[in-house]
């Protein structure tokens, strides 16, 4: 797709970030010069090994670990979400169970369909309107019988945070091991994993400015775990294969900033996006902002605009250079509205027509405003092609006005 | 990002007879808010000859269902009702310079509101069998519905059948595990166990002769010709030069999305029959050839 001539926007930092040009800078010389094996019994290697090692010390820092040996690279949030759940079973060989929730991300719920289908017993937590847990569900069904929690620390889609420390603590009451996939959260919120019961993390560096292709899965001290990948002893045995090593440099750097930069995260893209929410929706009717919106990331915004399709907006949005994304059917090819808009039960009404707005620290306050303007005539345009909407408002009991041969 | 063409981005940002149409003697409605797509189409009929006067739409949507609609009621108007039905979901889609797989249901639905909306004017109830599932193999746009409801009628057993029947599975190949799911499925049903198919036999070259070469290649082509034309499209051979099979897509095929899907599905057959690696390429249709194109 070509560039939109207007300058670009972009409110999309939950699909992916710009890699910190720190990040691209400091990761440059281990393309060239630096390009030993970190295994390597020579200086070429040596050198690499020490930046490594100073790149997982950044990285412990960002997440709290105790012990910089807790942090194993992998390809990213998948591979690591993979791995942990796969060793869990592995290691519990006589547990067929596992406990997930309905709006996990798919390298979760997608490994989970398949074990089910494998024999494995999936359990898999509801959510209400607002994308919260029942802990008391969730207690129901601790037994020895369960390999692996796995849980989200915040959702993808709608910001909405789960209580994942106080999870852990009660799967650990009742022996069980506890993995969270904390990919949306590393980097926006403090971790402070040295004092948590949390056994296994999944992060990915593209979700905070680190390139893509490189993310880690933090295993805590003394949990059991049986690799997914065998071969060199890489990883301390734990991930065979030789290092990424430009990305686990630059990953180290954008953890680095991360670090620096989430009082800001907290603060000034807070605002930003709370601004945001209030602009659209003082400015647009019929339209909610969907999760837990007290109690959710502070860069994620996740407006459902009832009776308009999702991908019909973005392509609006996007030709006036301002990049979104939707839990539209029609965005991903699928039939069905994001699993995470159904599971808290959104109408069909509203469940196509929401668009995620996730921003990051690089957006300004002009920017904002311009989304605010843009936003409420595109909704007014595809309301006005809508079958379900009348002069000044949805016709009423659009399900009947609208009287189809077939559903 | 979907890869619409800029006709279909042109027909989106400016769509052509959108709202309602007051005076409209005949209706058709079809698709649903739940499943995401839903489609209002109002035609007004001259009674005397049955002449589509005008028609315009009201859909709810993503950017390749709004581009169909409109894309559809400029093709319609002026049409009577008989020549507007012959109008296939393949005319709409080409119409907007092709749809990505993932899209052609949009085409299908424009014209199931063409067939419902003449159904209304006639005092007629059209009645439909439309049941769409996920969409298993995307090089050619098939549906598990679609290949469930296949294996049962035909009693199938492979993968290579359902590729047959349905072409799902006949270009990448990488939906083989999902057909092979929806095979297990049924074969269970009717108490059967799927077997997989044997890994492919690597051929050892034979030298062949030249006349038997072409033979061969007008071999491929033959077998590939009928799944073609059942899309309104097809496929001639043109020459052979050492590696290179040079060939002309016609009809429907000439410049369609899949044109490459297609063609790597001849090549790979190519391959196969020949046991020597070949290129299969595709030159420009003479004028002689050209398909009625429609106005872009």
């Amino acid at each position: 797709m070509s560039i939109p001539s207007p300058t670009p926007i972009y409110l999309d930092n939950n699909a992916t970030t710009r890699c910190a040009p720190e990040a691209v800078a400091a990761m440059l010389p281990y393309f060239t010069e630096q390009f030993g094996n970190p295994s390597s019994m020579h200086s070429f290697g040596a050198k690499v090994g020490h930046a490594v090692k100073s790149a997982r010390a950044s990285l412990q820092k960002l997440l709290g670990a105790e012990y910089d040996s807790e942090i194993i690279y992998t390809a990213g949030g998948t591979e690591a979400d993979n791995t942990a759940i796969l060793s869990a079973l592995k290691a519990n060989p006589e547990r067929k169970e596992i406990i997930t929730t309905t709006v996990e991300h798919h390298a979760v719920l997608h490994l989970c369909d398949q074990l089910e289908k494998e024999g494995y017993t999936i359990h898999r937590l509801k959510v209400d309107g607002k994308g919260r847990l029942n802990l008391d569900e969730y207690a129901a069904l601790l037994s020895d019988k369960v390999a692996v929690v796995s849980v989200m620390w915040a959702n993808n889609e709608t910001g909405t945070y789960f209580p994942v420390k106080q999870m852990a603590e009660m799967a650990h009451a009742a022996g069980i091991l506890f993995h969270t996939d904390a990919v949306q959260a590393v980097g926006k919120i403090p971790l402070d994993l040295a004092n948590s019961a949390i056994d296994m993390l999944s992060m990915s560096g593209h979700k905070l400015h680190a390139p893509k292709g490189i993310g880690a899965l933090y295993l805590r001290r003394g949990a059991r775990f049986r690799p997914l990948l065998r071969g060199g002893g890489q990883e301390r045995g734990r991930r065979a294969g030789t290092e990424n090593v430009p990305s686990i440099i630059g990953l180290g750097v954008a953890a680095e900033l991360a670090l620096e930069r989430m009082e800001l995260e907290n603060t000034y893209v807070r605002a930003l996006r709370d601004k945001l929410q209030a602009g659209i929706l003082s400015a647009v009717p019929h339209a909610f902002a969907t999760g837990d919106v007290d109690n959710r990331l502070p860069n994620t915004l996740n407006i459902a605009f009832e009776y308009v399709e999702g991908e019909a907006i973005l392509m609006l949005l996007n030709k006036q250079g301002i990049a979104a994304s939707s839990g539209s059917a029609c965005t991903s090819g699928s039939l069905e509205p994001s699993h995470v808009m159904r599971a808290m039960g959104i109408p069909y009404t509203a469940a196509h027509g929401t668009i995620r707005f996730s921003l990051s620290h690089e957006n300004t306050e002009t920017e904002i405003d311009r989304v605010i303007a843009a936003v409420p005539p595109i909704i007014a345009q595809l309301r006005k092609l809508s079958p379900y909407w009348g002069e000044n408002g949805p016709v009423t009991d659009p399900e009947k006005a609208f009287a189809p041969t077939y559903a | 990002m979907w890869d619409y063409s800029d006709t279909v981005k042109e027909h989106f940002y400016n769509p052509r007879n959108a709202g309602p149409l007051p005076d409209a003697n005949a209706i058709g409605e079809v698709g649903s808010i739940s499943c995401g797509d839903a489609l209002r189409l109002m035609l007004k009929v001259d009674p005397a000859n049955e002449t589509i006067l005008d028609a315009s739409f009201q859909t709810f949507g993503c950017g390749s269902a709004i581009a169909s609609s409109s894309a559809l009621t400029e093709i319609i108007k002026g049409k009577t009702l008989e020549q507007a039905l012959e109008v296939s979901n393949q005319d709409i889609a080409d119409f907007l310079g092709g749809l990505p797989p993932e899209k052609m249901h949009c085409s299908v639905m424009g014209r199931e509101a063409l067939q419902s909306a003449v159904a209304n004017y006639r005092g007629e109830e059209w009645k439909d069998d439309h049941e769409e599932g996920a969409l298993i193999c995307k090089c050619f746009a098939v549906d598990a519905v679609m290949i469930e409801e296949t294996i049962r009628a035909n009693n199938l057993c492979s993968v290579e059948q359902v590729t047959n029947y349905t072409k799902a599975g006949g270009g990448c190949s990488s939906c083989h595990e999902g057909i092979e799911e929806i095979l297990a499925k049924v074969l269970a049903e009717r108490g059967e166990d799927f077997k997989p198919a044997p890994p492919p036999e690597k051929k050892v070259p034979g030298k062949l002769t030249t006349l038997e070469r072409i033979r061969k290649i007008e071999q491929v082509i033959e077998k590939a010709r009928p799944n073609l034309q059942r899309d309104h499209g097809d496929i001639e051979l043109v020459d052979v030069d050492g590696k290179n099979i040079y060939v002309s897509m016609k009809g429907a095929c000439a410049g369609c999305q899949m044109e490459a899907a297609t063609l790597g599905g001849v090549q790979a057959q190519m391959v196969e029959a020949l046991g020597e690696l070949v290129k299969v390429i595709p030159v420009k249709a003479t004028a002689k050839f050209a398909p009625n194109t429609l106005p872009a």
